[in-house]
């Protein structure tokens, strides 16, 4: 069954116009595991819609080398890779469908390049990151504050390589969801230690890490 | 699975304001009021901007809107995404996750400073800012905040599932939440200190839920537990006694608190903390207006905000016409 209602894939086709360079869908499946192929199928609908966008399918258990490249380890999980074909450190773990289709998008669109640049001072504190930094951000689908908060952290990771963002879907992964104690999202795990609870501005993150 | 999409490529790209210009008016917040002043105060002609913490404001985190007229089965983020298209379409700008930290005045001009630094200026300015959820002010409720307390029940009620959950509060908004966790968690408890609010059309569908218990007259003294919350200490207002309820989470829904800062110093405000406004919707000081859930209007609805919003707009267009800058 289609995922996009004809009006939905009007309104896709029109913002996926600002796409600038070509992007491609890393789709890691795993068998018939838990919205799997629900996954799969939205992935399927979402290249359709533009010539721009690219779908890859591998398995997590068999495709091991292109797993561990992306450090990919469950499942499904959604890497996206610019022109070139590079990881730029944008993840999700587990389908961006409800609100997340929020951030899903627009990390497609800054992975081909279009979207607007930060204030100076913000890109400065960005640049200055020289460490490695894991960012997790467990959202539910029904949470309209969580797109914002992963859109953030894909950015930090988008501009500066030591920087890996991962949404992560807190029902789907709920052992990870309460190894790190989550009950109430968007829940922002720095580094797999420090954290930070609802929606925060560019500026907070940045202090986190800053700190760590 | 349903997709909520309420992307916009303006979204990405970021709005400014100009700083060196004058501007007719200033909407700040970017909610019903603000947003629908705006709308009268473009369509008047007058040179107007939107400056917000968060596009859309509360109804975003409203799962249904129910009552809007002509309105329904729309999800709040939804509705939100309509008003602003409608904005975008007319070409004025929405500034976003930025809000006001100071004003001063220049004769009867209005600036006010954000807290990214800049510093916009205006004849009129709108007060639109609306409100945040009140607290429980019970001991445990910070400690827990995160661990069990939680204030937006669409977001985390998914985190409850197959759990033993409370609502805390007797209004539409608690008794909406209470019957939307209900389709996850095992059981809902709603606990209200008096009797119930709500309209009638939802309190009779709670009290036909079979996994929603309700305590009326109970107030919430403490909420318990070690690293996370485990359950609630309940005083029972009849009776005196009381008891421990058992429970893994608790969404707090008993009302809100105006966002009045930086304006509470200057402006005059009820007693519980209102922005006193006129029927023109005029605040103590001339050129500052005020509309919606941050005024005294008596009944916080969205229907409500967007009026009151309109009100402002078209006095506001009548003070610059009447006013010599």
């Amino acid at each position: 069954m289609k995922m996009f209602t004809a009006e939905l894939e009007d309104q896709l086709r029109e913002v996926f116009q600002d796409l600038v360079d070509d992007v491609t869908i890393a789709y890691f499946g795993d068998g018939d595991c838990y919205t799997c192929s629900e996954t799969e199928s939205y992935m399927e609908e979402v290249e359709a819609l533009n010539d721009k966008i690219h779908l890859k399918k591998y398995e997590l258990k068999t495709d091991v080398a292109e797993a561990a490249k992306y450090n990919v380890t469950m499942a499904p999980s959604i890497v996206i890779l610019d022109s070139k074909g590079e990881y730029r450190g944008i993840k999700f773990n587990g389908i961006p469908g409800g609100h997340e289709i929020n951030s899903f998008i627009p990390a497609l669109l800054e992975v081909s390049g279009a979207g607007n640049s930060l204030p100076k001072d913000v890109m400065d504190r960005i640049e200055a990151i020289d460490k490695p930094v894991n960012i997790k951000v467990f959202i539910t689908l029904s949470c309209p504050h969580c797109p914002g908060a992963v859109h953030t952290a894909h950015k930090l990771a988008l501009l500066n390589s030591n920087v890996e963002a991962e949404m992560i879907e807190a029902q789907t992964f709920d052992e990870l969801s309460n190894r790190f104690n989550v009950s109430a999202v968007p829940k922002i795990v720095f580094n797999d230690d420090k954290e930070l609870l609802g929606n925060q501005p560019i500026q907070q993150f940045l202090s986190t890490i800053e700190a760590m | 699975m349903d997709l909520s999409f309420s992307f916009r490529m303006n979204d990405l790209k970021s709005t400014s304001l100009q700083q060196d210009k004058v501007y007719d008016f200033l909407a700040i917040g970017a909610g019903p009021a603000g947003l629908n002043a705006a709308l009268y105060g473009k369509r008047k002609g007058l040179d107007v901007a939107v400056i917000s913490k968060k596009k859309g404001g509360q109804i975003v985190d409203t799962s249904v809107v129910d009552n809007y007229l002509g309105i329904y089965g729309l999800t709040g983020e939804a509705l939100a995404g309509k008003f602003l298209s409608h904005l975008t379409d007319l070409e004025v700008p929405v500034l976003e996750n930025t809000e006001v930290v100071d004003y001063f005045s220049q004769g009867l001009l209005h600036n006010v400073v954000l807290s990214t630094g800049e510093i916009y200026q205006a004849k009129a300015l709108l007060l639109a800012t609306g409100s945040r959820p009140r607290l429980l002010s019970v001991p445990g409720e910070s400690k827990f905040f995160g661990e069990g307390v939680s204030y937006c029940a669409i977001c985390d009620g998914p985190l409850f599932k197959g759990g033993d959950v409370f609502v805390a509060g007797g209004g539409n908004s608690a008794v909406e939440a209470a019957l939307d966790l209900a389709k996850l968690a095992n059981s809902v408890t709603i606990v209200h200190r008096s009797e119930f609010r709500a309209d009638k059309i939802l309190v009779d569908k709670l009290v036909a839920h079979p996994k929603i218990k309700i305590f009326l007259q109970t107030k919430i003294t403490e909420i318990v537990g070690e690293a996370r919350m485990t359950g609630l200490l309940v005083e029972n207002l009849k009776t005196g006694e009381n008891q421990v309820l058992m429970g893994s989470g608790i969404f707090i829904e008993i009302g809100n608190i105006p966002n009045t800062a930086p304006f509470d110093k200057l402006l005059k405000l009820n007693e519980r903390g209102e922005i006193i406004t006129n029927t023109k919707k005029e605040t103590n000081i001339p050129g500052i207006f005020a509309a919606g859930d941050v005024t005294d209007s008596l009944y916080k609805q969205i229907i409500i905000s967007a009026g009151d919003g309109a009100i402002a707009a078209l006095a506001i267009n009548e003070y610059i016409n009447q006013t010599e800058f």
